[in-house]
């Protein structure tokens, strides 16, 4: 009991240092802020319009999550979740215990330098993989989506290695 | 069933020490092997004279006068030889109009007189039907000789088909080539910014003309394929929210799924003889290829069982074999297996990855992207040995054959600004040029030649 409580003091220590420090797939320089979720493609500020906010909806859900707190992010060709992504799926997962009733969409996304039907399928496994994390963490498979959307949709403009560590991404977007 | 289920067992068991062996067995380019790869050489173009097509008693056509339409049909030859890479041309402009008498009897000596070696003559006649009547004569200048002559009768609004027909039959005639003008070719228009794509479906001649748009823009479209009987294209759509394969039926203006099942499907593809549709279908995050009977009826064969990314596909012209990638080593490779998905090998062993295979209607050659830093398209042989980098840009992709398998077509994205086009090049990498789209375009799909 003590060893587990232990191991997860140390995942959280971890993550806050990926988090933190300069993990490979740190995204360095934020994209700006915009409104909606439109295919994950431009996280919504959190900060960004102080009125009143439904409990349970999208705004809500990416408020609690915080920033970037939609998504995880994923190495070229990867599709693994890692100790900084579980994090972010485990809040995910704690505003999704708090609204058993709402449905999640998860948009699988890579980055344009891959040919386009490999990127759907690697979409469509990046998507997976944090859906299947969710539902190791105690949300109901059957509040879960996938949907692949290869290189069709990027987050982050350029053509660097800066926008597409922003591209590989899977995006959990509430469905409303 | 447990003798397949052991043999595939085996397979994999083996798969990484097979590779390893080949990879220092074969070498990345077989340089040796490279000048088989090139049948004609450009370096001896042959230049051909078109003046324009004699209207001996101009009409009015629904398509425009038949004097013009003499003068259309022979930019629209010398415009098709000259993008074949093999001739150079000249004309119709600024050369003397032939009258009539001269289109079965040439005046050699004066055409001797230039930089001439091929004449092309012909004229257009407007039938009490309405339709046009094309003839169509190849000279040899130097020795005073009729090549080859042609007769086309079509309806007016069909008239670039009756000069991509007389093209043809030059371009054959003087290469030993087969034809590939009278073509038409599926593909993606692009518009819109970077971030937010519209992407639809459309269709165009082999040279850009006759363009016409099939889908509105409102979903998604991608990866377009025409049936060979040019009935109906597969394309994949996201019109229900997720990216899923339709079979679209031109005439009808319908489209109807190739599956039910709610899974993803992309990477469609036909076989040979239109019986059969190839596509790859993802469940639970893991794509395998399928195949199933174009009519819609029957049960998905799944083909690829590994536990990997099995991806795209194209049958060789007999149908009984099958090129696709797999990231299964570890990256995107090209594998070959036979048609009901047994004898899956490796044979691409170059550095980089290896992706979108697409094999020639000639079988001769497997044409390529490789992603090695930038993408660029390339062939090789069905072996995996002789291959060649045709294209050199940031991002070449998705290689599409000529019906003839001289020529590729391929799309290009910008670096940045992520516009893309359609290029063309021939199998020595030479004679690259974009073809004219009325917006940007990707995902080029080669039908065969027209009946």
């Amino acid at each position: 009991m003590k060893n587990s409580t232990l191991k997860m003091a140390a995942i959280l220590l971890a993550s806050t240092a990926l988090v933190a420090g300069c993990g490979k797939k740190k995204v360095e320089q934020l994209p700006p802020a915009a409104e909606g979720t439109d295919y994950g493609q431009q996280p919504t500020d959190p900060n960004a319009g102080s009125g009143q906010i439904t409990p349970g909806s999208q705004e809500d859900f990416v408020q609690s999550v915080g920033q970037f707190g939609d998504r995880i992010f994923f190495d070229t060709d990867r599709f693994n979740v890692d100790v900084e992504d579980q994090a972010t799926l485990q809040r995910q997962a704690q505003w999704l215990g708090r609204y058993p009733n709402t449905r999640v969409i998860v948009e699988g996304h890579a980055d344009e330098r891959g040919t386009r039907d490999y990127n759907l399928a690697l979409g469509e496994r990046r998507a997976n993989s944090a859906k299947n994390y969710l539902i190791s963490i105690g949300v109901d498979a059957s509040r879960i989506q996938t949907v692949s959307y290869g290189k069709e949709r990027p987050s982050a403009l350029g053509s660097d290695e800066q926008a597409w560590a922003q591209n590989r991404r899977a995006v959990t977007v509430t469905v409303q | 069933m447990s003798l397949r289920s052991l043999t595939i067992a085996l397979f994999t068991l083996l798969l990484p020490w097979a590779v390893q062996a080949q990879t220092v067995a074969t070498p990345p380019a077989a340089e040796a092997d490279e000048p088989e790869l090139v049948e004609f050489d450009t370096a001896k173009t042959r230049s051909i004279a078109v003046p324009a097509l004699v209207a001996p008693a101009p009409a009015d056509t629904p398509a425009g006068n038949s004097a013009a339409l003499g003068r259309q049909i022979a930019e629209v030859i010398s415009a098709n030889l000259r993008a074949s890479g093999v001739f150079e041309t000249q004309g119709p402009n600024g050369l003397r109009a032939v009258t009539i008498g001269e289109v079965a009897a040439p005046q050699f000596d004066y055409w001797k007189g230039r930089p001439v070696e091929q004449l092309v003559q012909g004229f257009v006649r407007v039938g009490g039907d309405g339709n046009l009547t094309v003839g169509c004569y190849l000279y040899d200048v130097g020795f005073g000789t009729e090549t080859t002559r042609l007769g086309f009768n079509v309806p007016p609004r069909d008239w670039r088909r009756a000069a991509h027909k007389c093209a043809d039959a030059i371009y054959s005639k003087l290469t030993g080539e087969l034809p590939f003008f009278d073509s038409r070719i599926a593909y993606i228009a692009e518009t819109g910014p970077k971030g937010k794509r519209i992407k639809r479906l459309a269709i165009m001649d082999s040279d850009g003309a006759n363009h016409r748009f099939i889908t509105n823009g409102q979903s998604t479209a991608l990866t377009p394929r025409f049936s060979p009987n040019y009935k109906s294209i597969l394309y994949l759509s996201y019109v229900d929210g997720n990216p899923r394969i339709y079979v679209y039926d031109i005439d009808a203006g319908r489209q109807r799924l190739i599956t039910q099942s709610s899974n993803p499907t992309f990477a469609p593809r036909w076989s040979p003889d239109g019986q059969t549709i190839l596509y790859s279908m993802a469940a639970a995050g893991n794509t395998d290829i399928y195949k199933i009977s174009a009519t819609g009826s029957g049960t998905p064969v799944k083909l690829t069982t590994s536990p990997s990314i099995d991806v795209g596909g194209s049958f060789s012209p007999d149908g009984r074999q099958i090129v696709f990638e797999s990231d299964r080593s570890g990256s995107q490779q090209i594998y070959v297996m036979n048609a009901d998905g047994s004898n899956q090998r490796r044979i691409s062993f170059g550095s980089g990855r290896y992706a979108t295979p697409e094999w020639s209607p000639r079988a001769d050659l497997i044409a390529f992207t490789r992603i090695a830093g930038d993408f660029r398209v390339g062939t090789m042989r069905p072996d995996g040995s002789g291959e060649r980098l045709l294209t050199d840009s940031w991002q070449d992709e998705a290689p599409t054959w000529a019906p003839n398998g001289r020529v590729i077509q391929f799309f290009r994205t910008a670096k940045g600004s992520g516009k893309t086009s359609i290029w063309q090049v021939d199998l020595t990498g030479s004679n690259e040029r974009q073809l004219p789209t009325p917006v940007d375009g990707s995902d080029p799909a080669w039908g065969p030649v027209l009946p």
